[in-house]
């Protein structure tokens, strides 16, 4: 049953990613991105971390995305993406994707190849999470909220309008 | 239970295809896009490694990449917001004022 979950959920995940690549209207691609997003947080569940599956949800498909549909109504790119299409660019992506592909299994040769491969088991819960954020991972935490209240006032500042210029 | 590698390898083909995706769209906004899905990528080899080895930490590590990447959406949307009021485009063939 999980493993028919599991799959299930590689499948949607893949299946929009590529959908997002081939598809050339940008609100479609965010919507498959959403899509993408939501059977991720699926296999985080599948993980045994229900907690970062909610967050998953909550938080990339939920607000990160309806930023970007923001922009996307903002910006409102009536003439689409130009016809022509350099070909190089696309053996370019291919030919850097196939290199990184070799060298991202030389170097997890050494996890893929153990022999019993390690089973994925249940982790802790929310509980264990929240007593190591306040305890071991303090400082990051407190570093974090300055880093968020960082980016909401650069943001702003980034993308209102000028008075006079 | 499923075995941890199948998670590692999806992880993988996410991530290519996430470099893919960033290397043929030719608009800011789809290739923002695309460096939110080699985030989570990372995010799924980071919980299927603790899952399998049974550590907590990384949970905690998923939990600060998820909000660093809501923060840098932030600032990168309003980046290409203020680039598309200068320029009426956001495609990257028309950004060559640095001659790139």
């Amino acid at each position: 049953m999980m493993t028919v979950l599991f799959f299930f959920l590689a499948a949607v995940c893949l299946g929009s990613v590529i959908a997002m690549i081939v598809s050339r209207n940008q609100a479609y691609n965010a919507l498959f991105l959403v899509l993408a997003f939501a059977a991720m947080g699926g296999l985080f569940g599948l993980l045994g971390a229900p907690f970062m599956a909610v967050v998953q949800i909550i938080i990339y498909s939920g607000a990160i995305m309806i930023v970007f549909i923001f922009v996307l109504m903002m910006i409102n790119l009536r003439q689409g993406i130009s016809p022509e299409k350099r070909k190089w660019t696309i053996g370019l992506a291919v030919l850097i994707a196939v290199i990184l592909c070799g060298e991202i299994f030389l170097a997890a040769k050494g996890f893929l190849a153990a022999s019993p491969s390690p089973e994925t088991t249940a982790a802790a819960g929310p509980t264990e999470i929240g007593r190591l954020l306040f305890t071991k991972y303090l400082y990051p935490f407190e570093i974090t909220s300055v880093l968020i209240v960082a980016s909401l006032v650069g943001a702003i500042v980034l993308a209102k309008k000028r008075e006079k210029e | 239970m499923i075995p941890a590698n199948y998670f590692i390898l999806l992880s993988f083909a996410l991530f290519v295809l996430g470099i893919i995706a960033f290397f043929i769209k030719k608009d800011l906004l789809t290739q923002f896009m695309a460096v939110e899905i080699m985030l989570n990528a990372a995010n799924l080899a980071f919980l299927a490694l603790s899952a399998s080895r049974g550590f907590t930490d990384a949970q905690v590590i998923v939990f600060f990449i998820i909000t660093v990447a809501a923060a840098e959406a932030a600032v990168g949307l309003a980046i290409i917001l203020l680039i598309f009021r200068r320029k009426k485009s956001i495609k990257t063939e028309e950004m060559d004022s640095m001659k790139g």
